[in-house]
C-alpha cells in the first residue's frame, strides 16, 4: 500500500519523470534540453526579480490548489474553481473602484466581498448537488462558463468600463495590495532603493500580500480540517456519507459549506490577483486557467493544504521558467506544458510508480538471492 | 415431479468439503439431482448454500471432494469450464449492464458477427425472442435493462444462462428481491424449464416456496448436510426444524427480570423501500424497559427499513413511533439519537464506520459536538484520544491502536468499536441490528453479554438478527417478522424453534397481527 513517506517519494519521482520526458521532447523537437533546463532554472533563481515573479506567479495557484484540494477532502471534484476565481476578480474589481474608503479597509472589504460572492458562486454547485443530487462536476463546469461571461457582461457595463480598452476601470490606490507600491515609486523609495540593489531588484514585480494571505488559507484550512468540529463533520462526509449521516451529521448542509468555503477560497484568488497585480478584470474570450490549473496543484500536493504551497510554487515556477524558452532558444512553449503534463499525469497513477518501485526491489531482491546462492 | 428422468444423474457433488482459513464452509457434502429435477437447497444465512453452488459453478475450487455432471467426473475450474458443460448460475445481484438493451446483456461476451466482425443484432435479438417464447420467459428485447423491473431483469439473467446453453440452472436466493406476483411468475418459469428437459437447483431458505415448487430438497446446517428429503414427504415444520436445529446449545446467561414501562412504541408504521414499494406494512411493536425483544424473521421482510426508519434514515409514510410519549417519527438521525436511541448498524462498514477515520474519531461519530470532545467548535484531541484509550482497552479492540484506522481493524475488532461507542453512550434503546454478523464464537458471546448487561441496568434492548438462534438465545420475547408485520409475539422461555421457524417462513399467517 501506498504510505505517506512513499507518496512523498512518488512525487518527487513523478517530477523526475517529468522532467525526462519533458527532455525527450525538447531534444526531439531540436533543442538541447540541458541548456533548456539551465535557462528554466535561472529564470527562477537566476536573479531576486525572477523569484519574486515566481512566487507572484504562483500565488492564485496555490489559493485555487488549496480550493480544490479542500472540496477533495470533503469528497466533492470542484472544477469549478475558474468561475469562482472570475467571480472573486469581478467583485473584487467593483468594490476596488466604486467604493470610496480608507486604504487597508478598502482592501480587506474588496477581499471579503470577492470571496462572498464567490462562496456563493461555490454554494449554488454544492445546494444544487444537495437538494437535487446534481453532481457538482457538471454544475461547476456550466457555472464557470456562466462566470465567464457574466463577469465580460458587467465590465461592458458603461460606468465600469475604462473607455478604448477591452478592460474595467482600475481599482483606486486604497484597494491595493501591493507592498510599498506608491513608496517604490515615491522619491524617497527611489532614493533607497538606488543604494539597496537587492531589494530594488525584488520589489520590482507587483509583489504583495496575496503570497502571505495564501500560506495564512493553507494553515487555516490544514487546521479547519483537522482540528475543528466542522473540519471532522467535512471529512466524515468525504469519506463516508453513510456513516455521517447515521451519526447525526447533516450531509446535504455539509456539502454546501464545503463547496462555499472551496469557492471563498478559489474567489480569494481572483481577488488578491486582481488588488495585487491586475489591478483590473479584462474582457476575456476563454478562461485563464488559474481553476484549472489548480486541480493540478491539488493532485501534485494529494490535496495536503499546506503542500499546495509547495505544489502551486513549482507549478508557478514551471510555467514562469517556461515562457522564458520561447524568446532565448526558441523552443516552443507547448514543452514546458508537456512537461506540466507528464508530471501530473504520473502523479495521477501512483499506482504505477509503486509498482516500478517494489519491481525494482523485487529485482534487487532477486540479486541478492542469485548472489547468495 | 413427472419430468425426472432419475436414470440420469445430471449433477452429482461427492464428500465436497470447503475450508476458508480455519473455517469450514462446506463439510463433506453429497448432493445429487436428477435430469428434470427442481431441487431445493435449504439453510439458514452462512449455513453454507451458495459457497456449494459457487464450488458447482467454478467460482470457488472444493478444498477435497468430486463432481460429476451427466455420469462424468468433472474438474471445474473456472465458470467458463462451468458453461461449457451446461451450467448456468443467476446469482443473487444481478450482472446486467444497465444502459444496455436486453439482447445487448445476453449476448455479451458471445455476439453474434458476421466475417467481417461486424454485430448481426437483428439475428440475436431473433434467437433472444425464440429461447424467450420456448421457455415462457416474456421480455422485449430491445428494452434497457434500466428500464425494466427486477422481475424482468431476473429472466434476463435466467435467459442469459440459457443463450449459453445451460441445461443445469442455479438460481440463489431467487425470490428474495421479487414481489409477490413476480415469484409466483418464476415459479411458473421454473416448473415451464424443467418440463424441456432442464434441470433447476434453487437455494433458498423459504419453506413455501420449496413446498411450491420443489421435487426434491437438501437441508445443510453449519456446512453439513443434514438430509435430503422428498417434499411431498414432509410438512413446512418439519423443514423448519431440521433448518433451524441444533446440536450445540449456547445458552446465553442470563437472570429472569420484570420488564418495565413501555419506552419504545411503534404505532402502525409503514415505511417504502428503495424500489418505492411497501416494505414495512401496518407494522406495530412495544418496547419495555429491562428487556430484550427480539425481532426473528427472513432477511428482506422489512428489517432493513423498519431500522432505518427508527434511526431517521429512512422517511415513514404513515404510522406513529413515541419514543417515552415523545413523538419521534421522522425527525433527523441526530434528533433522534439525541431522544434516547442509539443503533448497532446492520452494516458496519457502511453505517457503523467511517473507514478513513482513525480508531480515536469513530469513537465519537456521534458525540463529536458535544464536551468533553469539542468546545467551541474546536476538537479537543486530548479528551477524545483519553475516550478513546479508555474505550479500547475496556472492549478489548485489537490492536491497542487509537490512531489506526478503522479499515485495518479485522471485522470482530471493528465491530468492537461500534459496540464501545453504542453502549457507552447508555441509550435507554439499543437497537441492535445484526450485531454479530461475520464474528467468530468469542466474539459473539461478548457482544451477547453486553447486551444483557444493558437490559440489566434497565434499559431497553431491540434485537433485529437473521439468526433465529441467537434471538432465541438472548431475547425475552420475540417478535416474528413476516412481510412487513409482526406475525406474533412469543415469550422466549416458551417458544420453541420449530413454531418460530414456521411463522418467519409465512407459515401459519392467518393475516392478523399482534402487538
Amino acid at each position: 500500500m501506498v504510505n505517506r513517506k512513499n507518496k512523498i517519494v512518488i512525487t518527487f519521482i513523478s517530477i523526475l519523470f517529468g522532467l525526462i520526458v519533458g527532455a525527450l521532447a525538447l531534444a526531439i523537437a531540436g533543442f538541447n534540453p540541458l541548456e533548456a533546463y539551465k535557462i528554466m532554472f535561472e529564470g527562477i533563481f537566476g536573479s531576486p526579480k525572477y523569484i519574486s515573479w515566481t512566487i507572484v506567479r504562483s500565488t492564485p495557484l496555490i489559493l485555487t490548489g488549496i480550493s480544490v484540494a479542500f472540496a477533495f477532502k470533503t469528497g466533492l471534484f470542484n472544477i469549478g474553481a475558474e468561475g469562482q476565481y472570475i467571480i472573486g476578480s469581478l467583485v473584487a474589481t467593483l468594490v476596488g473602484y466604486f467604493f470610496k474608503l480608507p486604504i487597508v479597509i478598502h482592501a480587506i472589504v474588496a477581499i471579503l466581498a470577492g470571496c462572498l460572492a464567490a462562496a456563493i458562486w461555490g454554494g449554488i454547485a454544492g445546494l444544487l448537488k444537495a437538494k437535487f443530487g446534481i453532481n457538482e462536476v457538471i454544475t461547476t463546469i456550466m457555472l464557470n462558463w456562466t462566470a465567464l461571461y457574466l463577469s465580460n457582461y458587467v465590465v461592458f457595463w458603461e460606468p465600469f468600463k475604462r473607455p478604448n480598452r477591452d478592460a474595467s476601470q482600475q481599482i483606486l490606490d486604497t484597494a491595493r495590495i501591493e507592498i510599498l507600491a506608491n513608496w517604490k515609486v515615491s522619491d524617497a523609495g527611489r532614493e533607497f532603493l538606488k543604494n539597496n540593489e537587492f531589494l530594488k531588484d525584488f520589489l520590482n514585480p507587483p509583489v504583495n500580500f496575496g503570497f502571505i494571505i495564501a500560506i495564512l488559507v493553507a494553515i487555516l484550512v490544514w487546521y479547519i480540517l483537522k482540528n475543528t468540529t466542522l473540519g471532522y463533520q467535512l471529512r466524515a462526509v468525504g469519506f463516508n456519507k453513510d456513516a455521517a449521516e447515521y451519526g447525526g451529521i447533516d450531509v446535504k448542509r455539509n456539502m454546501i459549506i464545503s463547496m462555499m468555503i472551496a469557492g471563498a477560497i478559489a474567489g480569494l484568488a481572483g481577488a488578491t490577483q486582481v488588488l495585487g497585480v491586475s489591478r483590473e478584470t479584462a474582457i476575456l474570450t476563454a478562461a485563464e486557467g488559474y481553476g484549472f490549473d489548480g486541480m493540478a496543484v491539488a493532485l501534485i500536493a494529494s490535496s495536503n493544504p499546506i503542500a499546495c504551497i509547495a505544489a502551486g510554487l513549482l507549478f508557478g515556477g514551471l510555467k514562469y521558467a517556461g515562457s522564458k524558452l520561447q524568446p532565448l532558444i526558441g523552443a516552443p512553449l507547448e514543452v514546458i506544458n508537456i512537461t506540466i503534463g507528464v508530471i501530473v499525469f504520473f502523479i495521477a497513477m501512483p499506482k504505477l510508480i509503486d509498482i516500478l518501485i517494489s519491481a525494482i526491489n523485487n529485482r534487487k531482491r532477486g540479486v541478492e538471492v542469485e548472489n547468495t546462492k | 415431479m413427472g419430468n425426472i428422468d432419475f436414470s440420469t444423474k445430471a449433477v452429482e457433488m461427492r464428500n465436497i468439503t470447503k475450508k476458508f482459513g480455519d473455517f469450514t464452509a462446506n463439510d463433506n457434502i453429497d448432493l445429487t439431482v436428477h435430469k428434470g429435477e427442481i431441487h431445493a437447497l435449504l439453510g439458514e444465512n452462512g449455513a453454507g448454500k451458495t459457497t456449494l453452488m459457487n464450488i458447482l459453478y467454478g467460482l470457488y475450487q472444493p478444498t477435497s471432494g468430486e463432481i460429476y455432471i451427466n455420469g462424468k467426473k468433472v474438474e471445474i475450474t473456472n465458470p467458463n469450464v462451468a458453461i461449457k458443460l451446461g451450467i448456468g448460475m443467476v446469482h443473487q445481484h444481478f450482472m446486467l449492464v444497465d444502459t444496455f438493451t436486453v439482447t445487448q446483456n445476453i449476448i455479451l461476451g458471445m455476439e453474434e458477427t458476421n466475417s467481417l466482425g461486424v454485430l448481426n443484432l437483428n439475428k440475436a435479438s431473433q434467437k433472444v425472442e425464440e429461447l424467450s417464447k420456448k421457455y415462457g420467459l416474456y421480455v422485449d428485447p430491445n428494452a434497457y435493462i434500466q428500464d425494466i423491473s427486477v422481475g424482468m431483469q431476473q429472466r434476463v439473467e435466467i435467459l442469459k444462462a440459457l443463450y449459453r446453453g445451460a441445461d443445469i440452472l442455479i438460481l440463489d436466493e431467487p425470490t428474495a428481491v421479487l414481489t409477490p406476483q413476480e415469484i409466483d411468475e418464476l415459479m411458473e418459469i421454473i416448473r415451464s424449464l424443467t418440463s424441456q428437459g432442464k434441470t433447476v437447483i434453487i437455494i433458498t431458505h423459504k419453506l413455501k416456496e420449496i413446498k411450491q415448487v420443489a421435487d426434491y430438497c437438501t437441508i445443510i446446517r453449519r456446512g453439513k448436510k443434514i438430509d435430503t428429503v422428498k417434499v411431498e414427504d414432509v410438512s413446512e415444520e418439519q423443514l423448519a426444524s431440521m433448518m433451524v436445529g441444533r446440536n450445540v446449545s449456547f445458552k446465553v446467561d442470563k437472570t429472569d427480570r420484570e420488564p418495565g414501562e413501555v419506552v419504545l412504541e411503534i404505532d402502525n408504521l409503514y415505511v417504502k423501500d428503495n424500489r418505492g414499494l411497501d416494505a414495512v406494512k401496518g407494522l406495530s411493536l412495544k418496547l419495555r424497559k429491562g428487556e430484550v425483544l427480539g425481532i426473528a424473521g427472513v432477511d428482506g421482510n422489512g428489517q432493513k427499513e423498519l431500522l432505518e426508519a427508527l434511526t431517521g434514515l429512512r422517511k415513514v409514510e404513515s404510522g406513529k413511533i413515541i419514543m417515552n410519549g415523545q413523538d419521534i417519527t421522522n425527525l433527523s438521525p441526530r434528533e433522534i439519537i439525541d431522544s434516547g436511541i442509539n443503533n448497532i448498524p446492520e452494516d458496519r462498514q457502511k453505517r457503523g464506520l467511517v473507514l478513513d477515520f482513525t480508531v480515536a474519531e469513530n469513537m465519537i461519530l456521534e458525540n463529536y459536538h458535544k464536551k468533553p470532545f469539542s468546545s467551541g467548535g474546536r476538537l479537543n484531541h486530548k479528551a477524545i484520544n483519553d475516550f478513546a484509550t479508555e474505550l479500547v482497552e475496556k472492549f478489548d479492540v485489537r490492536p491497542r491502536n487509537i490512531k489506526q484506522f478503522a479499515g485495518a481493524l479485522s471485522g470482530g475488532n471493528q465491530q468492537k468499536v461500534i459496540l464501545a461507542r453504542e453502549i457507552t453512550n447508555n441509550p435507554e434503546v439499543l437497537i441492535a441490528a445484526q450485531p454479530t454478523r461475520g464474528l467468530d464464537v468469542g466474539a459473539i458471546e461478548y457482544v451477547h453479554k453486553y447486551l444483557i448487561e444493558q437490559r440489566d441496568k434497565g434499559k431497553a434492548v431491540l434485537l433485529i438478527s437473521f439468526e433465529l438462534d441467537e434471538v432465541m438465545d438472548v431475547s425475552d420475547r420475540i417478535a416474528v417478522i413476516y412481510d412487513g408485520k409482526i406475525v406474533d409475539i412469543i415469550d422466549a422461555k416458551v417458544a420453541d424453534e420449530r413454531t418460530i421457524g414456521l411463522l418467519m417462513a409465512g407459515g401459519g399467517v392467518d393475516g392478523e397481527q399482534k402487538e
